[in-house]
Order: structure tokens, then C-alpha cells, then sequence
């Protein structure tokens, strides 16, 4: 589904990715961990590009994504992202942020896009919120409209960055169901996160980052039983 | 003591007749107000207008400045946006009166439409100020808003339109308020072209009655009043746009 060659992305002089292959195959549920400024964050905004890859390619479906004639306006329709600061617009109500995006791109009626929401908000237990505004929820409901809100465009892909990461902690569980939920749906998934239970059980494969690379990667057993790298011992050590 | 007040009484009584019923004097205050009404209000339509193409091109060069690929289309946006900066840096650099007077004299010289002039100088003014309030209110929303339009597929035109915008005149609606306050009070020196605006019409009366008490309280508090509905007006839409704030 996404194939990504010899990724570089640096910034200034500071070089973030030196040289990511990587190949998501669809339904896969892709877990990247690494410690913080490893570059596993950049990886995944080059993946949708919001990040402006230096050099290398990235194909969806075939299309070459870094290609300048290509619409990425289009590609980003058929891919989710849910951000670490959730990023729901302040002022439209949750139904209004679901709403917004489909019906503005002509790919729903209003009527369409509002049917959509409201079971993708009764299946997150959201339903009532639906005229809340983003200020008025906490943040594990922030972050879950803000997965539906992902979902409300049918994507094809969706793109997790660290979204746990920015909740107390009482709140991360809700968040992690709503993603374990759709991991069984069959949705493909590449998640950046520090949950290592999360990765342990939903990841199909998990990669480790560092330094702009992948040092090891494997299924998840692999990667937390057995690691073979030392750096990937060392920071396994240090998070479990 | 009783009569002193009524002598006192009767001497504003005749002032007032003299600078405002006599030969209908009052006529020209408000023929001034109507002038510095319509100047103020052409002038703030043109500032806004200018404003927001300016912030636009401005914070749209900043925004992709870095990853814009090279071609025609980023030296058209770089050029924009240089010769937005020095427009910005003249109207900014120089006094609003010189710019009329530079406008009455100078640039439309064959013209001796007076009105019409000062609402062109004074728009032309304003939206040097109202861009940067624009640019200001953009670049303080968060990033992450921006990204989180785009990430949906929205395009650039888009996000600015439906998520960027709606945000940032919330934020910037005191400001720009303040700045029409600015521009009503500073459409006074509008006499200086031979405009007869509020404050010129104050003034003529004083001229041709010797009284200065009369007019010029009288347009001190025109003006006021002015500013009092204009902040009234504000604080009320204010209040409608926190809406999403309420907790």
C-alpha cells in the first residue's frame, strides 16, 4: 500500500532521516518506537507530506506521493492522521469538525457526512457530544473525535502520531480501545508511539528508530523478547 | 446667588444660539459628519480589502517559502511579497497627513475631489496597519490547526478560508477595533486638503463666532459618541464569536 525508498529528510543542516526503505502492506498494523528525536515523527508526516522529503520516494498505491504533478490534496483524502495535540478546530462543534472536510471536498451531502459522524461518534460512545465544543471535553474525548474525525473521510491509511502521548494517563486506555477497535476492523495502520503494551499487542511488526534509521525491526515478539540490537536492549530496558 | 446662576444660563443659552441655530450653523456639523462618516467608512472597506490581500501574500510566502518548488509561481509570490513589505514600510514610515497632502498635490493634482481623495489616502493608510494586524492573528494559530486541514485533504485556500480565518478574527477583532478607532479620529486631519469634515466644520464656526468653547466641545463629543457605539458594536459581536470558548 505505501513503499518508501531511501527517505532522506533533513532540516538545515540537521539530517532526520538518512535513508528509511520501508514497505506497508495493506491491513498491516505498523508500531514505530525509538526514543524522542529519533526521527520517527518525521517519517510518518513524510508519509502524508507534511514533511517535504529531501530526497528518496514515497509510492501510495503506485503513485509517487514526492512526484511534483501529483495532487496531494487527493492522496491526503485517503489517508488519516490523528496528531499527539488532537488539533480539533476550537471553533466548530465536534459534528461541525467530523463534517467539515467531506462535505467541503464534495465527497458527501451534508446529510451524507452528518449520517456518517453520528455512528462513527455512537461507536467511540460520543454521540452526545456531537454539539459539544472541543473545549468542553477532556482530552481522551478530544482525541477520539478526533480518530473519528480521521475516520469520517473513509481513509484508506491511517497515520498515528504519538496520539497517547499528550493525555493523563487515566485517560490513554479510552484512546488505545478506540485504536485496538480499529485495528480489528482491518484498517491499516502505522502508529509513532511510547505504548510498548499497545505495540506488544496490536503491532503486526514494530520498528525501532534511531538517529534517522531503523536499527531493528521484527514482530513485536521478536523486537521485545528478543532484541538484538544493543541500542534497542538499552532503550527496552529503559521504558518497560 | 440664584441669579448669578441664571445670568450663567442665559450666557450659554446665547452661545449656543449663536454658534449652532444662527443661520443654521449647526448645518455644517453635520454635513462635516457626514464627510468624516464616509470617508471613515470607505477607508476602512479599502483597508480591509487591502489587509487581507496583503496578510495573505505575506504569511502565504512565509508559509511556503520552504517548500515551494521553483518556477513562475514562487517568483510571482516572492515578488508580492517584497513589494507588500515596502508598501507596508513607506505608509508606516511616513505621517498619514503627508500622504494625504502628497495625494491631494501631487498624485491627483487635477483632481479637486477632496472626499474622494481622503478616502483613498486614508484606505490606503489603514491597510498597512490592518495587514499586519491580519499577519499577526494568522500567525498565531497553531500550527497543528493548519496541519490538521491539510492532513483531511482540504487544500491550502481551504484551510485558510474554513479553519485559519474564522479563528484568527476572533483573535484580532480588539485589534482591528482599536484600529478603527484609530481611523475615525485620524480622518480629522482630513481639513488639511480643504475637506470639510467634522473637525473642519468645528472650526469654521469657531472662526466666524470667536467662540471656541461651543464647536469644539460640540465635536469632541461627536466624536466620542462615535467611538462609544463603534466599541459597543464590537464588544457585542466579541461576545457572539466566543461562543465556542464557553466552557
Amino acid at each position: 500500500m505505501i513503499t518508501v525508498k531511501n527517505l532522506h529528510k533533513s532540516f538545515g543542516q540537521l539530517e532526520v532521516l538518512k535513508g528509511i526503505d520501508q514497505h506497508i502492506s495493506p491491513g498491516e498494523k505498523l508500531v514505530v518506537i525509538g526514543p524522542s528525536g529519533s526521527g520517527k515523527s518525521t517519517f510518518l508526516r513524510c508519509l502524508n507530506l507534511l514533511e517535504l522529503p529531501t530526497d528518496g520516494q514515497i509510492l501510495f498505491e503506485g503513485t509517487d506521493i514526492t512526484d511534483p504533478k501529483c495532487d496531494i490534496n487527493k492522496i491526503r483524502r485517503r489517508m488519516g492522521m490523528v496528531f499527539q495535540q488532537f488539533n480539533l478546530f476550537p471553533h466548530l462543534t465536534v459534528m461541525q469538525n467530523m463534517t467539515l472536510a467531506p462535505v467541503k471536498l464534495g465527497l458527501m451531502s451534508k446529510d451524507e457526512a452528518v449520517q456518517k459522524a453520528t455512528a462513527l461518534l455512537t461507536r467511540v460512545g460520543l454521540l452526545e457530544k456531537a454539539k459539544a465544543y472541543p473545549k468542553q471535553l477532556s482530552g481522551g474525548q478530544q482525541q477520539r473525535i478526533a480518530i473519528v474525525r480521521a475516520l469520517c473521510m473513509n481513509p484508506d491509511v491511517m497515520l498515528f502520531d504519538e496520539p497517547t502521548s499528550a493525555l493523563d494517563p487515566e485517560m490513554v486506555g479510552e484512546v488505545l480501545d478506540v485504536m485496538k477497535q480499529l485495528a480489528q476492523d482491518g484498517m491499516t495502520m502505522v502508529v509513532v508511539t511510547h505504548e510498548m503494551g499497545f505495540a506488544r499487542e496490536v503491532g503486526d511488526r514494530v520498528l525501532f528508530m534511531d538517529e534517522g534509521v531503523v536499527l531493528e525491526e521484527g514482530t513485536p515478539a521478536e523486537i521485545f523478547t528478543n532484541p538484538k540490537n544493543p541500542r534497542t536492549q538499552d532503550f527496552l530496558h529503559k521504558v518497560l | 446667588m440664584f441669579t448669578g446662576l441664571a445670568t450663567w444660563f442665559e450666557g450659554i443659552k446665547a452661545e449656543f444660539i449663536l454658534n449652532f441655530i444662527d443661520k443654521d450653523r449647526w448645518m455644517l456639523l453635520w454635513k462635516g459628519l457626514q464627510n468624516t462618516l464616509i470617508i471613515t467608512l470607505f477607508a476602512l472597506l479599502i483597508g480591509i480589502a487591502l489587509g487581507i490581500v496583503i496578510a495573505t501574500v505575506r504569511t502565504t510566502w512565509d508559509k511556503n517559502e520552504l517548500t515551494m518548488r521553483k518556477g513562475i509561481g514562487r517568483f510571482c509570490l516572492k515578488l508580492a511579497d517584497w513589494l507588500c513589505r515596502v508598501y507596508t514600510t513607506i505608509i508606516r514610515g511616513t505621517p498619514v497627513v503627508i500622504q494625504l497632502m502628497i495625494m491631494y498635490y501631487i498624485i491627483f493634482a487635477s483632481s479637486d475631489n477632496g472626499v474622494l481623495i481622503a478616502i483613498v489616502a486614508f484606505g490606503l493608510n489603514s491597510g498597512a496597519y490592518v495587514s499586519e494586524i491580519f499577519r499577526g492573528g494568522i500567525l498565531s494559530i497553531d500550527k497543528g490547526q493548519f496541519e490538521a486541514g491539510r492532513s483531511l485533504g482540504l487544500s491550502y485556500v481551504q484551510t485558510m478560508i474554513h479553519i485559519i480565518t474564522p479563528q484568527m478574527l476572533k483573535v484580532v477583532l480588539p485589534t482591528l477595533a482599536n484600529e478603527f478607532i484609530v481611523l475615525i479620529k485620524e480622518t480629522s486631519v482630513a481639513g488639511y486638503v480643504a475637506v470639510m469634515d467634522l473637525t473642519f466644520a468645528g472650526n469654521r464656526i469657531r472662526g466666524v463666532t470667536y467662540s471656541a468653547f461651543m464647536p469644539l466641545l460640540a465635536v469632541a463629543l461627536i466624536y466620542l459618541i462615535m467611538v462609544m457605539f463603534l466599541t459597543w458594536l464590537v464588544g457585542k459581536l466579541e461576545r457572539r464569536l466566543r461562543q465556542s470558548d464557553n466552557r
